[in-house]
């Protein structure tokens, strides 16, 4: 539960790798260590990296539709387990955040759920339909403030309406975030990257190619409408190609990629698991090593869980008729730590950058992402880089056990999370 | 075996154990009275999730020979659809007090998700496009026949070459028979437009050829795959008329064949598609033999996973149920010697 006092002093924590000091939160705003009461709480942070709240511009929350599954209070006790202090919800819900209405009432849930920001994403098209534009600009005028767009789970495939999307939303600076499948190459029933593994398990192939395409497209429309686009869980070398030649072209991409893509390949399939059943597929090791050097190099601007909750019963189907997705908020900064940090890909002040300040950027999140300095938002995340722990999927907040991590030994970096100066977890 | 999954679980002599043991079953089917009593008291259910009247039939048949309760339970269509979970399903039937499970599924791995849910032994009847261990067999079972009737004193499969021709995506007949044709010695040439070769074909043991023309005169057999109705509106080839010039076994081309080379077919036949009505019913057709040796080998395959310990009802069926290794020591029946 969120514990809210009047003053937390934070002793001894190491900013984002640049140095010790104390941070001192009160009224939920970082103030001036100097002026802590003698009745502040304290947080030892000895050996802790404290690093900005992190933003995950990537959850399904299942709220409104399938609570069963999760809802936006549990979906927000995990993220806060991870270390995250704000969650753009994805629009997929039942019945779809298409509407301003839609979109207020998930705001509301995570105002009283209280343990981390919800954001909600606004579908690009009426019901996630893809042929008409869902009401976008009253999404983004309502008190919700819409900025990100996007039909996650289906392409925005028709190539008119991504772009009249992505010209509408210039006009109150939103974002379409493509889920990026072309339905032709790659319908509802691929579910296993093509390649001789899928060949070998005959389970209908995913190919590769049906990712880069529609990147390839979205950031010339992007180029033509001089607007903003966001690549979801990018999954392939060669949308990493596509990503470098626009961004070196300077047009307005980023992109995503998803925890599971930087270390699981498409090996996890063979036992036909469903818990491995994910979209965009699991790739083979060349593509995960791209990736890793796409969030190295900053092709790739940020790191989103897709967090995809199922209940029980929707996953112990045959592999093909089973659902996609994947838990992800508890683990992602393990992850990330795991593939990245310990082997000196990413320093921790480029973390912050992953997976606090640029999705709060990409998401136009004014509150969060911001620097530790007095006057500043007290949105915080304490991590200890050496603790480590083997993944048990009983053991979380979320309502839904779909956890590819189970029994894996990872990093277990989450100590503390701050959000809006109120503790919301702390190990 | 504890289940039979994969074509390629099989060990050359576990493969040379089912062919011999299904050898003296097919003995019972040339009896008046086909019945052996190895199985009473066992129970087999037929779990199909997919039609399928001869495989369905080859395993009842089978099982009933045996003198096994065979039950048949269709549960066609997706569960998805239904609202009840393919664990649940499994569970269900396995909770009637079942020793072998025969599934059939229309997506590819079903056989093996059931074996993490349930203790029974569970026997792979094909699953999606993936996997048919049990028609690989009989199709060996076939073809190690004729090859002893043509070249007697041959070794079996060493230096013999078999062709695969067709939708070999999308076939679970052909990859079980690569496996298995693999762990017997013979040479496998898969013939297919690249439309319908597998991806990563490139690592299976096999060679590919998109030239029926030029494979036909070497080899010792020819598997025709069936041509699925929808994959003729999918886009995999123009017209089923240029299907049949480029990959069916034309009258003209079974003028290719050495007099001496097995036409085989898994059936249902599209005849004048895939494989025109002179090959079917030539000599060297194998066609109906793969029938009768469906019977068996499925014989010999449930024999292999239930029989052999204990053959009386005396032990309940309950307590009957298998749940240790160690069968396959047990020994092979012979068929003249009961009854």
């Amino acid at each position: 539960m969120t514990i809210t006092t009047t003053e937390l002093l934070v002793t001894g924590a190491d900013l984002l790798g640049r140095g010790r000091a104390d941070l001192l939160i009160r009224d939920g705003v970082f103030a001036d260590p100097a002026t802590a009461g003698p009745g502040a709480e304290r947080l030892d942070a000895d050996g802790l990296v404290a690093l900005p709240g992190l933003v995950d511009l990537h959850t399904h929350l299942r709220e409104p539709g399938r609570e069963d599954a999760e809802t936006v209070e549990t979906g927000t006790l995990a993220a806060a387990r991870g270390g995250f202090t704000a969650v753009l919800a994805m629009a997929n819900t039942s019945p779809v955040t298409d509407t301003a209405e839609a979109a207020l009432h998930v705001a509301a849930l995570g105002r009283r759920g209280g343990h981390a920001e919800v954001v909600p994403v606004g579908a690009v098209s009426k019901g996630l339909a893809g042929a008409e534009l869902a009401e976008l600009g009253l999404m983004a005028r309502s008190e919700a403030a819409v900025r990100v767009f996007s039909d996650d789970g289906h392409c925005v495939s028709d190539p008119r309406l991504m772009r009249r999307a992505l010209e509408y939303v210039r006009a109150f600076d939103g974002v379409i975030a493509q889920h990026a499948q072309d339905p032709q190459l790659a319908g509802r029933e691929a579910c296993c990257h093509e390649g001789e593994i899928s060949g070998r398990l005959g389970l209908p192939g995913w190919p590769a190619a049906a990712e880069a395409t529609i990147v390839a497209r979205d950031v010339q429309l992007a180029e033509l409408t001089r607007s903003r686009l966001h690549v979801c869980h990018v999954s392939t070398a060669e949308t990493v190609d596509v990503l470098r030649w626009a961004k070196l072209r300077g047009i307005d991409v980023t992109a995503e990629v998803a925890p599971h893509h930087l270390l699981l390949t498409t090996d996890e399939v063979q036992g036909y698991d469903p818990t491995f059943k994910v979209n965009p597929p699991l790739r083979p090791a060349e593509h995960v090593a791209a990736l890793r050097d796409a969030l190295s190099d900053g092709t790739i601007d940020a790191v989103a869980t897709d967090h995809a909750p199922h209940a029980r019963h929707d996953k112990e189907h045959a592999f093909a008729e089973a659902a996609f997705g994947m838990l992800g908020l508890e683990t992602a900064l393990a992850v990330v730590v795991e593939t990245m940090v310990n082997p000196g890909r990413l320093g921790w002040e480029q973390v912050a950058l992953r997976m606090s300040t640029v999705p709060a950027h990409i998401a136009r999140l004014t509150g969060q992402g911001r620097p530790l300095s007095v006057g500043e938002p007290a949105n915080l995340t304490l991590v200890d880089p050496a603790a480590r722990r083997v993944v048990d999927r009983s053991d979380s907040a979320s309502l839904s056990r779909n956890n590819p991590w189970h029994g894996r030994e990872l990093p277990d970096p989450v100590a503390a999370t701050v959000w809006a100066g109120s503790l919301t977890y702390r190990r | 075996m504890r289940h039979l999954l994969s074509a390629g679980d099989l060990s050359l002599a576990e493969t040379t154990g089912i062919l011999d043991l299904a050898e003296q079953m097919s003995l019972v089917q040339a009896r008046p009275v086909k019945k052996l009593p190895a199985l009473r008291g066992r129970t087999v259910v037929n779990l199909f999730f997919e039609d399928s009247t001869r495989t369905r039939s080859s395993f009842e048949i089978a099982g009933k020979w045996l003198s096994a309760d065979v039950i048949n339970i269709s549960a066609k269509g997706s569960s998805v659809s239904k609202g009840e979970s393919l664990r649940d399903t499994v569970l269900t039937v396995a909770a009637m007090g079942v020793d072998a499970l025969v599934i059939r599924h229309h997506a590819s791995g079903a056989p093996w998700q059931v074996t993490q849910w349930i203790d029974a032994q569970v026997l792979n009847a094909g699953d999606g496009t993936h996997e048919h261990p049990t028609q690989a067999l009989l199709d060996a079972f076939t073809l190690r026949r004729h090859f002893r009737r043509t070249a007697p004193g041959q070794i079996d499969f060493a230096g013999r070459t078999v062709a695969v021709v067709g939708d070999v995506t999308h076939s679970r007949v052909a990859r079980s028979n690569v496996l298995l044709l693999q762990t017997l010695g013979a040479r496998v040439v898969l013939v297919a437009p690249p439309t319908l070769m597998p991806s990563g074909v490139d690592s299976w043991p096999v060679e590919t050829s998109h030239d029926l023309d030029a494979v036909l005169p070497e080899v010792d057999a020819v598997m025709m795959l069936r041509v699925q109705r929808e994959r003729m509106s999918g886009g995999y080839f123009p017209t089923p008329r240029e299907y049949t010039v480029g990959y069916g076994l034309t009258r003209t081309r079974l003028g290719l064949l050495r007099p001496d080379a097995a036409i085989c077919h898994p059936g249902p036949m599209n005849r004048g598609l895939e494989i025109s009505a002179d090959a079917a019913d030539s000599g060297r057709s194998r066609i109906l033999d793969q029938v009768a040796a469906g019977v068996s080998v499925r014989m010999a395959v449930l024999y292999q996973l239930l029989g052999g310990e204990d053959d009386t009802p005396a032990g309940g069926s309950a307590d009957a149920r298998p749940r240790t290794e160690g069968r396959r020591e047990a020994p092979a029946p012979d068929p003249r010697g009961q009854r």
